[in-house]
């Protein structure tokens, strides 16, 4: 109505309003950044420089930091990283693949109880996995498997989460008639998952991948509580030992380390950010 | 077709029905061994007094009623971590939703068409993605006392007296130990956890915004509604799936916070009692000096009653409002009817 009769005002209260608009998008993006941009700054500065104001040029001390973290015992970023990478890869491959396996065997088979499966999944989706750890670690003691990466790896076959997401996208992108055409060409029933429904699934993986790498590679709860020897600490447990006494004298090393634990994940979402972002709106709306 | 058919329904029904169970028994399996056990276990164990000494002596497990409980409720920290949880749960969740929301609005307003959405969304969901550990370690160090930056940087603009911080011998007294007093470490790891999640929930809820059907947006434009009217009348509605959806994960993550607290952690900080959250204090009883599994199991069950019974709270709250008001609208058009 009033574009009609006050065409002007009407448009110059929209200019207004799209400016305060795009001044908050503005300043929220410069909050995201600003602290890792003082984290990468900081981390070519020595101790001193920081400690005379923030800045946001970049110092000459990078090698110097790099010198003094190296040179200090027991903080070995490499191990941390070969560590959290072997367990963050293994439990998303198996996470993937026995998630998917399970999610084909619902949407595909008619049998007794396949709705009480799938029910199942759905409430236990909704317990927080926290809670378990105490009787999770005494199980882990008596198995004698305290210490090991295998608890932090074989859980993840059960994630109900997947299954659930893995089976809504099944639903729509996995037709049965390829499964039922398949079957009549010979192909075994496990011959078709491998060779039809995973290369289907394609996109949904990769985007899920993403999601489960990230999530083990983040994750510090479970490790501090089963990981005790320090040449099996995973890269969250490294970044704790970085608040210790003995890094208090020089927070140029402290970023510096802080930085290096921060940019493999960096240059991965940037340069997935189009699928993570995409997953995160899929995550939303599955209900 | 029709010639198929009875051969198709022969194939499904004898040979391949079983092959369900072959599928889904891997994830069961481990389901029911690394997980429902677990949980039956830490349950198990709270009735129990169980615990390894300092000395490494075990003592247990041996049936104890319900004193562990009984312990946990009426001696140590459990209500202050409940309490502590909850608060910086709150303190984040509310302005979490509430910019996500206000975001969302803006981003999916047909009449605005906000550009560079994408890279907006890129930017601030970015701090999600990283390590919360070393987000919290740079936290920590940025707010850092005497020297760290976000004193140095109160210093630069004047907030604190720039002379008398600058000389080390005299920069204690004018910096903030942000990180020894309760609040204001509070404060900073709900807005971490805020920071760290508004964007996450916003693209969620853009998602279920562009979900609505524009034909109903249409409907209430030409019966004259203003955007304002549309927001409340018909966005808002319609989202409350997917709002009791966040709300949910939000609160069952959010009572399970462990990273942020405890890195934000200072050895010896008098903050600590005001910052440690439950699952903080778990870990303390079952991992520091006596490990009194008994106790931390007690803790937990304790932790999982809560954060069910809330939820399906919740869910009641959200679904009856709903129903109500379908049941009122029928009544209502039956009424029209009838007139």
């Amino acid at each position: 109505m009033s574009k009609r009769t006050e065409p002007k005002s009407y448009s110059k209260a929209l200019a207004a309003e799209k400016t305060v608009i795009y001044i908050v998008c503005i300043a929220l993006c410069v909050l995201s950044i600003f602290p890792f941009a003082v984290m990468f700054v900081n981390a070519t500065r020595d101790n001193y420089s920081i400690q005379q104001g923030m800045s946001l040029i970049p110092g000459d001390m990078l090698l110097t930091n790099w010198q003094t973290l190296n040179e200090r015992q027991n903080f070995d970023i490499l191990q941390g990283m070969w560590n959290s990478m072997f367990i963050a890869t293994c439990s998303t491959v198996l996470a993937l693949y026995f998630s998917t396996l399970a999610a084909y065997g619902l949407v595909v088979y008619r049998f007794k109880g396949r709705q009480l499966a799938f029910t199942f999944i759905m409430v236990v989706l909704m317990i927080p996995t926290q809670v378990s750890a105490v009787g999770f670690f005494t199980f882990m003691y008596k198995l004698n498997l305290v210490n090991t990466f295998i608890p932090l790896i074989i859980p993840a076959i059960a994630s109900p989460s997947l299954v659930f997401f893995m089976r809504q996208y099944m639903i729509a992108g996995l037709p049965l008639e390829i499964v039922e055409a398949a079957r009549i060409d010979g192909s075994s029933e496990f011959a078709t998952y491998n060779t039809i429904c995973l290369p289907l699934m394609k996109p949904a993986l990769a985007t899920q991948a993403i999601f489960c790498f990230v999530g083990s590679w983040n994750r510090l709860f479970e490790p501090t509580m089963l990981i005790n020897s320090q040449d099996k600490y995973t890269m969250p447990m490294l970044v704790s030992l970085l608040k210790s006494d003995r890094f208090r004298t020089d927070y140029g090393t402290v970023y510096l380390a802080l930085a290096l634990t921060v940019l493999p994940l960096f240059i991965v979402y940037f340069a997935l950010s189009k699928y993570i972002i995409a997953g995160v709106a899929l995550g939303g709306v599955k209900e | 077709m029709t010639q198929k058919t009875p051969k198709k329904r022969h194939a499904k029904g004898v040979d391949t029905s079983r092959y369900g169970y072959y599928f889904i028994a891997p994830f069961f399996i481990v389901y029911l061994v690394f997980q429902a056990y677990p949980l039956l276990n830490t349950v198990y164990l709270a009735f129990q007094r169980y615990m390894i000494t300092g000395t490494n002596k075990v003592v247990g497990p041996t049936f104890y009623g319900l004193k562990n409980f009984q312990n946990v409720l009426t001696k140590g920290s459990t209500i202050a971590a409940f309490q502590n949880t909850i608060i910086m749960w709150v303190i984040n969740f509310i302005p979490q939703i509430l910019l996500a929301l206000l975001l969302a609005k803006w981003f999916t307003d047909t009449r605005l068409k906000i550009r560079g959405q994408g890279a907006i969304k890129v930017m601030v969901y970015m701090p999600n993605i990283i390590t919360a550990a070393s987000i919290s370690v740079l936290f920590y160090s940025l707010f850092a006392y005497p020297q760290g930056p976000v004193n140095s940087l109160l210093a630069q603009v004047g907030v604190i007296d720039k002379a008398t911080y600058l000389n080390t011998g005299t920069a204690a007294t004018v910096a903030i130990p942000f990180l020894e007093k309760g609040w204001h470490t509070r404060l900073i790891i709900a807005f971490i956890n805020f920071w760290m999640w508004y964007g996450n929930t916003m693209i969620v809820l853009v998602a279920g915004m562009l979900g609505i059907s524009p034909n109903l947006f249409e409907a209430a434009e030409v019966d004259g509604a203003t955007p304002n009217q549309i927001f409340t009348k018909i966005t808002m509605p319609l989202l409350k799936p997917i709002m009791l959806y966040t709300l949910v994960t939000s609160l069952i993550g959010g009572m399970q916070m462990y990273d942020i607290p405890q890195m934000m952690q200072q050895q010896g900080s008098p903050a600590k009692d005001m910052t440690m959250t439950v699952t903080m204090y778990i870990m303390e009883l079952v991992y520091t000096g006596t490990k009194d599994y008994g106790r931390g199991a007690a803790v937990s069950v304790l932790l999982f009653l809560f954060t069910g019974v809330l939820s399906i709270i919740l869910f009641f709250i959200m679904s009856d409002r709903d129903e109500a008001r379908a049941r009122k609208a029928q009544r209502k058009a039956r009424k029209g009817a009838k007139a």
